[in-house]
């Protein structure tokens, strides 16, 4: 009787850990986090030396909303490249291929709410809600991590929630917003990278 | 303790059950793969896979990830009926005793 409920645990014990994408790897997380303080820090850089501070000023906003734009816009193409990078040489180093059914799902998991958050954040600046556009990066963001966990480590779990919590906070200070933004994406990403690192890539 | 019968002999094995578990929730799923999750050698995997290939529960194909062949598996419609076969039977013997 035993020997069967032992059978049925390493059953779903093996179910559960073959069907995640466990090669991602740590320094994906903290180059991607350089890279979002990099482009906060440029931008804060930017809003001060020209006196841009006031986003509800609407001619204030047609100046700084475009330059913002693109400055996100990098941000998630190098994150995204080096987050690449970093990961499909794990793999490499593994002997294992990237595009397995295990990171497809992954992939499909965390794109959902991605692509849904991106529509939903040019609605919000069509509609001139520019500043509302910074808590809802960050709460679809952890949204997808939370999602996209169940196929990955599960520390990626506790980033997507922290991701929401700042997002919302960040909802009610405005002011702070980009504060928040390199929080969010600059610092818990280099954390959540670090601690992927050395709990999984040191051993 | 005639129930013990109805167990798949071909699942007596714990490597042969990793295997399956393993094809069973993922669609395809490379030799390397196998041995890095089972944490087998190659000779011993490579016994038991031949083994569930030739019960047909499992199949393969050969292919190429840049210059080096790889052999991916996956499970059967028969290997899947013979898999949950064998899980509702320990259920059975479980609920049972």
């Amino acid at each position: 009787m035993n020997e069967h409920l032992e059978q049925l645990k390493e059953i779903r014990s093996i179910m559960e850990r073959s069907s995640k994408f466990l090669s991602l790897s740590g320094l994906s997380g903290i180059s991607a986090g350089i890279c979002a303080l990099a482009g906060a820090w440029y931008a804060h850089n930017k809003i001060h030396i020209e006196g841009l501070y006031h986003l509800f000023d609407p001619k204030v906003r047609s100046e700084i909303v475009p330059f913002l734009l693109l400055d996100a816009l990098v941000v998630l193409i190098t994150a995204l490249a080096s987050g690449i990078f970093f990961t499909v040489r794990k793999t490499r180093k593994q002997g294992l291929s990237v595009w397995t059914s295990t990171s497809k799902r992954l992939l499909t998991s965390m794109f959902v709410p991605l692509i849904a958050g991106g529509i939903f954040c040019l609605g919000l600046l069509y509609n001139g809600f520019f500043w509302l556009c910074f808590p809802a990066t960050l709460v679809f963001y952890g949204i997808a991590l939370v999602n996209a966990s169940k196929y990955t480590v599960h520390d990626t779990f506790y980033l997507g929630i922290s991701e929401i919590i700042l997002g919302i906070i960040a909802l009610f200070l405005a002011q702070w917003n980009l504060w928040f933004w390199a929080v969010g994406f600059g610092v818990l990403h280099i954390i959540y990278g670090i601690v992927v690192y050395f709990r999984y890539e040191t051993k | 303790m005639n129930l013990l019968q109805n167990f798949n002999k071909a699942f007596e094995s714990k490597a042969r059950l990793g295997i399956m578990s393993v094809l069973m929730v993922n669609d395809e799923v490379s030799f390397n793969m196998l041995k890095e999750i089972l944490a087998l050698t190659d000779g011993n995997l490579a016994t038991h896979l031949r083994a569930l290939e030739e019960a047909n529960y499992i199949t393969f194909r050969k292919e190429f990830i840049g210059r080096k062949p790889s052999t991916i598996y996956s499970v059967t419609d028969e290997g899947k009926q013979a898999f949950n076969d064998h899980l509702n039977e320990l259920e059975k013997f479980i609920k049972g005793t």
